[in-house]
């Protein structure tokens, strides 16, 4: 019963939070309504015994990366959205992937329906630190050395990005790319 | 109505323990403030606050009646509902990790003692010896989070927002800055913060606060500490924590002689209370996860040898170790902020990013590598 209208008020937070996120005119409002999504998820993964999953979520999600949405919508200082009269017709595309999404959520229902229900074992520690990282460098070792490369890939992209070059630097380079076009 | 009681009864239970604990954190946040002024008194020569009641002690108090009282002023070209959003973030935030304090050990029998006394009572005899047995082997923390330093470092990042919102909403250049300011050095030093703690949770094996306190407590003589073999971390961890609760040498968001007060230039009365209680609770919760990590939280060697383990009196003996381990911090907090100067903002970040950081880093691979190899 407890956790029933536990669940009911995460997901209506949720829901609520990501109407409110499509629909406000203003960046910043969104970006705070986003926020309350991961919050409410995170909420979610508590009551499905996945502690390690919850606080990930929202010390990634909701600590790092939306603190830095938060920081550029701030420092750029957004007016509200326009409406966009020119970007008519991608409601077509929209309204097409909306109508696939919610085919989608049907088909985990009847899926979800169809399966018998078997009890979760209670020794079976799923969410738990130690299972997690027992499974990533056992069971899913590649996929997490390739994710880890990609990162550092990622990492060093970034740092070169935003390197401050010397004026010759720049004209060296820009000279390659001329040369180049010509060739 | 027995069953209905019987349900109730854990309720009832975490109910009593939230208040008490929050209770008491905000009542040792609120004399912290008076040892603060009354500490910075004494350092600069002065005295101190010492007018109301004897040798300044209603002052916390005094101090809140007026916060309440004051007029609330809200800036007209304010973004309303975030500049309302942006104190209860941060109080909130600053809140929340008490639920997860290890406050002392796990009592055998709290209220065994009890029993003889409440026989001839009526109602009250009867229900004694179940609730007795009920209470068997409490543990003194209100929840037990199997990610329990996780959990922490997480709320307290979400806690930037508090302060972020509050800059940009005021509408004020001052408030901006200092919010901008506040969000970049708390997300450079949480980095190092987070990385100073692995050591320790190599050396423990578990991310819950009472486990790490168990572990200590299990070790040899060098690790019953966890500041011996994590000296380092320990050091990078502290240095951080000044930074993520926006202290003296790292006041930069609020720094008097360039921002007016930083973020919270446009806000009175009781909002301004609300981000001044954050900043003193965020205080001690950093002061109670050093605490826990590295000096053994309420684990304090000899005491086992005095009273048996899990009897009352070694619960109330470990539990004031355990405070006076955190006014320790907490002094170290007002001390440093009563001797060193502010940092220049360059120079925070670039402490922050080429000194700190690959500290920490190297911390953890030293450890990783002492722990194969020695297999401690």
């Amino acid at each position: 019963m407890v956790s029933s209208v536990i669940f009911f008020l995460l997901a209506g937070f949720a829901i609520a939070c990501a109407i409110s996120l499509v629909y406000h005119k203003n960046p910043l409002y969104s970006a705070i309504s986003l926020i309350g999504v991961f919050i409410a998820l995170a909420g979610l993964y508590v009551t499905l015994a996945a502690t390690f999953i919850a606080v990930t979520q929202i010390l990634v999600y909701a600590g790092a990366i939306m603190v830095l949405v938060v920081f550029v919508i701030m420092l750029l200082n957004l007016d509200e959205d326009k409406p966009l009269n020119r970007l008519r017709h991608l409601y077509v595309i929209g309204a097409g992937l909306g109508v696939a999404l919610l085919a989608q959520t049907f088909f985990i229902f009847y899926a979800v329906l169809k399966t018998p229900k078997t009890p979760a074992e209670p020794d079976q520690l799923a969410g738990s630190p130690m299972s997690i990282g027992l499974a990533m460098y056992t069971e899913y070792l590649l996929p997490v050395e390739i994710v880890g490369v990609m990162l550092l890939m990622a990492i060093i992209g970034a740092v070169i990005l935003v390197r401050k070059m010397e004026q010759p630097e720049i004209e060296a380079l820009s000279e390659d790319v001329s040369d180049k076009r010509i060739e | 109505m027995e069953s209905a009681l019987q349900t109730a009864f854990p309720f009832i239970v975490i109910s009593v323990g939230i208040l008490l604990a929050f209770q008491g954190v905000l009542m040792i946040v609120a004399y912290t403030v008076l040892a603060e002024r009354k500490v910075l008194g004494w350092i600069q020569g002065r005295i101190g606050p010492n007018r109301v009641g004897p040798w300044g002690v209603l002052q916390p108090f005094a101090d809140l009646l007026k916060f309440i009282f004051k007029e609330d002023l809200v800036p007209d070209k304010s973004t309303k509902f975030i500049y309302f959003l942006a104190p209860l973030v941060a109080l909130t935030c600053a809140l929340l990790p008490i639920v997860l304090y290890p406050f002392g050990p796990r009592i055998a029998d709290p209220l065994g003692w009890l029993v003889p006394y409440t026989a001839g009572i009526p109602y009250v005899g009867d229900a004694m010896p179940w609730i007795a047995e009920q209470a068997m082997n409490m543990p003194l923390t209100i929840a037990q989070l199997d990610v329990g330093v996780l959990f922490i470092l997480a709320i307290t990042s979400v806690g930037v927002y508090g302060i972020a919102l509050a800059g940009w909403s005021s509408n004020n250049k001052y408030s901006l800055m200092g919010g901008l300011r506040s969000s970049a050095q708390m997300i450079s030093y949480e980095l190092a913060m987070g990385a100073s703690i692995i050591g320790v949770v190599i050396l423990a094996g578990t991310l819950d606060l009472n486990g790490i306190i168990q572990a200590q407590s299990a070790g040899p003589w060098y690790m019953r500490w966890y500041i011996i073999p994590q000296f380092i971390g320990f050091i990078v961890f502290l240095i951080a924590a000044f930074a993520e609760t926006n202290r003296v040498p790292f006041d930069l968001p609020e720094a008097e002689t360039e921002l007016v007060a930083g973020f919270h230039t446009e806000y009175s009365a009781l909002k301004f209370a609300l981000f001044f209680m954050a900043e003193y609770v965020n205080m001690f919760t950093v002061s109670v996860l050093c605490t826990v990590l590295f000096l053994g939280g309420w684990y304090t060697p000899g005491i086992s040898y005095i009273f048996e383990v899990g009897s009352i009196p070694y619960a109330l003996a470990s539990h004031v170790t355990f405070l006076l381990k955190i006014f320790g911090f907490l002094f170290l907090y007002i001390w440093i902020r009563g001797t060193l100067p502010r940092f220049r903002f360059d120079q925070l970040m670039s402490f922050g990013w080429k000194f700190l950081l690959p500290l920490a880093i190297a911390n953890v691979i030293f450890t990783i590598v002492i722990v194969f190899f020695l297999n401690v």
